[in-house]
């Protein structure tokens, strides 16, 4: 039955199919242009969505860049923001005080320039001042110069009289040495020629000047050049070395007179002193003062100290017996030979003293010279 | 022959037997002394080895005062030579012995004295020193006035060498109140007592300008001037570095010089003397007055002492060292100087070192006054600044352009060299136009 239907089937598929398979080769055609078409068609399609998909996947990522500048800015500029909102007050102070110290330098500038630019001119620099100086300054140099000129003058008028004197004298002392050539009465002298109407003056000096007297001898004083000598020079003064001269007019003197030759001779003996006194008179003057000074320690006048009070004596005077001398049966005669006694009681450490060293190398070889046994205990 | 002294060994035994001997023997000792040890420094040294200055010391303690001037000449000798021997007289206790004898009343015996004193402070300030301690500036000081005139100079000789040493020694002489009894000495007949006073007040002034201003003020300047006015040669010669110390300190100082009528001996002394180092001096001098400013080259300028400094520069018989005196001084002076009338006779003559400065002064003046500029056109000032040759970019070049531009293009080119010739060519070119 299957088969009955199916045949039919069979006889109309049959038919179908042979119809299909004349068509099939042109059906396999159309399958495979077809398939054709549609995979490249595909290829095409899955080129463009690719494309779209890549394209806003961009746009996707690009948004999200964005986004994510536009935040990073947002927070950037919050946060600095905050943080200039923080430090605006210093920056601010700052700014202000940069301001304030711009214009207080400004300011001191000016002082300090009208300042300065005053007291240079008041006080270093003064015009004024120094105009002043110098004005002083010559009128002191004028002052210099007259009191110098008048020192000048007054030294030059010196000289001129000491000059002028000096002639003076001359023509006076001239006059009085040719008092002779004065005029008399019956002869006129050189000077007073008959032929003049008044006579020189040198007549007149003439007639005014003593004449000349004889020069008394100079008699030099015997002692001057001792005395001046008497310093340095190495022999004692023998009070003069020449007698005086009298005067040859001396007349002489009445009454019982001796010989004044004689007197003087007597009188200015050269000294011979003795060869002692010869040689302390050339000894050093510290030689010469130790007698007077031995004979002043030998016999002072003065021994007991000034005392102002009289009770003093009595108090202080005391006689202190020397140290030496004492002993245990009152004073020894002086000169009495002792030696230090030995107390071996009084020992400190059962040991007498101790030299350190031996002072006198022969004393210690006092009783060891030849052996012991003669040590002392 | 005194060598022959020396070496014969005579010294030593003329000097064992010194101190015991009288007062002649010592005198003419003394003078073999002086007499040996004067000629050179190595009979001097021998003179002082053989231990002569114990011997001379002790006869300064002498009496006579005969003996004491033998002596301290002696010693003057010795220590004139150099600061060796000056030390070994001042360690052998010389100093106080001499301080004493100035105090004698024998007028030669201070005259040696001081002028061994003058000898032994010569050589060094310590030695100076040395003497100063000894109390002598206030004798020194007082024997100024006395009338003798040998003893004048040395006195004076004396206190110059100690104050020429260093400020403090200058300043412990003028506190001996030397001003103004000094002014006295250089009024003194005597040329020698003049030339002294005048170095001893050198000496001071040269150190700081306080000291100068003592002088100043007690009228030492005025005095000065005087001194130079009436004496001649090398008398005047330390008075004008007087003025020129005092007027180097500072500019009120010169001005004080000015004021004193000091220019005009000055530029006397350049034109009179014949020596070559007072001239120097005196150019010297003038340089430091009119260097400060413009006011003090205008008061030198006007004395026309310009000129004569130039004169000398140029002139060939001058010394190298006066020519460079010269040359300083009037650099310094024209570098201050904006007195035109003054400056002008020297263009015509200077040389080109000197012009320089000369037109240097001209192209700072010229550009700020007018009268100036027609006085320089008139008297052929540009004429001259013309015909000047100097290299381009030369400083003087540079001045030459800044006074050309001070003037209108047509005057610098009528005064320029070669412009009638420019002139007749353009005559000569030239048509007439009928």
């Amino acid at each position: 039955m299957a088969a009955a239907s199916c045949g039919r089937e069979e006889r109309g598929s049959m038919a179908a199919l042979a119809r299909l398979k004349e068509r099939l080769a042109g059906l396999r055609e159309e399958y495979f242009l077809t398939n054709r078409a549609i995979d490249e068609d595909r290829i095409i399609k899955y080129k463009a969505a690719v494309r779209i998909q890549r394209w806003f996947r961009a746009c996707r990522v690009r948004a999200y860049l964005r986004y994510l500048s536009k935040m990073a800015t947002l927070i950037q500029k919050w946060w600095r923001g905050y943080l200039r909102r923080k430090s605006f007050k210093e920056v601010v102070e700052r700014a202000y005080f940069i301001k304030k110290e711009k214009f207080y330098n400004e300011m001191a500038v000016r002082i300090q320039k009208t300042w300065r630019g005053y007291y240079v001119r008041k006080y270093i620099h003064n015009f004024y001042a120094l105009k002043k100086y110098l004005d002083a300054v010559s009128v002191n140099n004028e002052l210099v110069r007259y009191e110098l000129q008048e020192f000048a003058d007054m030294k030059e008028n010196e000289e001129k009289m000491k000059d002028l004197e000096k002639k003076e004298k001359e023509k006076k002392y001239q006059a009085r040495k040719m008092h002779y050539l004065l005029s008399t009465k019956q002869i006129p002298g050189v000077y007073n020629s008959p032929f003049r109407k008044s006579p020189d003056p040198m007549e007149l000096l003439l007639q005014q000047s003593k004449p000349l007297t004889h020069r008394k001898q100079q008699v030099k004083s015997p002692f001057a050049d001792e005395l001046y000598g008497w310093p340095t020079c190495k022999e004692p003064p023998g009070f003069v070395a020449s007698l005086p001269v009298l005067p040859a007019d001396r007349q002489k003197p009445q009454g019982p007179f001796r010989d004044p030759a004689e007197v003087l001779q007597q009188r200015y003996k050269l000294m011979e002193p003795t060869l002692r006194v010869r040689e302390s008179m050339y000894s050093s003057p510290p030689k010469a003062r130790e007698p007077t000074r031995g004979e002043e320690w030998r016999d002072p006048i003065h021994d007991n100290q000034f005392l102002p009070f009289s009770s003093y004596h009595k108090n202080h005077e005391k006689y202190e017996p020397s140290l030496f001398t004492s002993g245990k049966y009152g004073q020894e005669a002086y000169g009495t030979k002792y030696f230090r006694e030995v107390y071996p009681k009084k020992w400190v450490a059962d040991k007498d003293f101790e030299t350190l060293f031996s002072s006198i190398a022969l004393f210690e070889k006092f009783g060891k010279t030849y052996s012991s046994t003669g040590q002392i205990l | 022959m005194a060598e022959a002294i020396v070496k014969a060994g005579i010294l030593p035994q003329l000097i064992c037997s010194l101190p015991e001997e009288n007062r002649y023997y010592k005198k003419a000792a003394a003078f073999v002394l002086r007499a040996v040890a004067k000629h050179s420094p190595l009979l001097a040294q021998a003179v002082v080895q053989s231990g002569a200055l114990e011997m001379l010391v002790i006869c300064l303690e002498d009496f006579d005062p005969g003996v004491k001037e033998g002596a301290s000449w002696g010693l003057g000798y010795i220590a004139r030579h150099n600061p060796e021997l000056s030390q070994a007289v001042v360690d052998a206790g010389a100093v106080p012995l001499l301080v004493l004898c100035i105090q004698e009343p024998e007028i030669a015996l201070k005259r040696i004295a001081a002028s061994t004193l003058s000898d032994i402070s010569k050589h060094s300030p310590e030695l100076a020193q040395t003497v100063v301690d000894a109390g002598a500036i206030a004798h020194l000081a007082q024997m100024i006035p006395n009338p003798d005139a040998k003893l004048k100079r040395q006195v004076l000789s004396a206190l110059s060498q100690i104050a020429k040493h260093s400020v403090d020694l200058a300043e412990l002489v003028v506190e001996a109140e030397i001003f103004p009894v000094v002014l006295t000495c250089l009024k003194d007949s005597d040329e020698y007592v003049k030339k002294n006073g005048a170095t001893l007040i050198r000496e001071i002034a040269k150190h700081t300008p306080e000291l100068s201003q003592i002088i100043v003020n007690s009228g030492g300047v005025a005095a000065v001037i005087d001194c130079i006015g009436s004496s001649r040669g090398t008398v005047r010669l330390p008075g004008i570095m007087t003025l020129g110390y005092v007027a180097a300190h500072s500019e009120n100082l010169s001005m004080a010089v000015i004021v004193s009528k000091g220019i005009p001996p000055l530029c006397l002394c350049l034109v009179e003397e014949h020596e070559d180092h007072i001239k120097a001096a005196a150019a010297w001098a003038l340089g430091q007055i009119g260097r400060h400013t413009t006011e003090h080259a205008r008061h030198v300028a006007v004395a026309n002492v310009l000129p004569t400094l130039l004169d000398i520069f140029v002139d060939p018989r001058s010394s190298e060292d006066l020519r460079t005196k010269t040359k300083k001084a009037l650099k310094n002076i024209l570098q201050k100087c904006t007195y035109l009338p003054a400056l002008e006779p020297l263009l015509h003559e200077a040389p080109p070192s000197i012009m320089k400065h000369i037109i240097g002064q001209f192209s700072k003046v010229l550009p700020h006054d007018n009268k100036a500029r027609r006085l320089f056109v008139t008297t052929g000032g540009l004429k001259k600044v013309q015909e000047i040759k100097a290299e381009p970019g030369s400083l003087l070049q540079e001045y030459i352009n800044t006074i050309n531009n001070c003037y209108p293009e047509e005057i610098v080119r009528y005064y320029s060299p070669g412009y009638s010739e420019i002139l007749l060519e353009r005559v000569e070119n030239y048509q007439p136009v009928l």
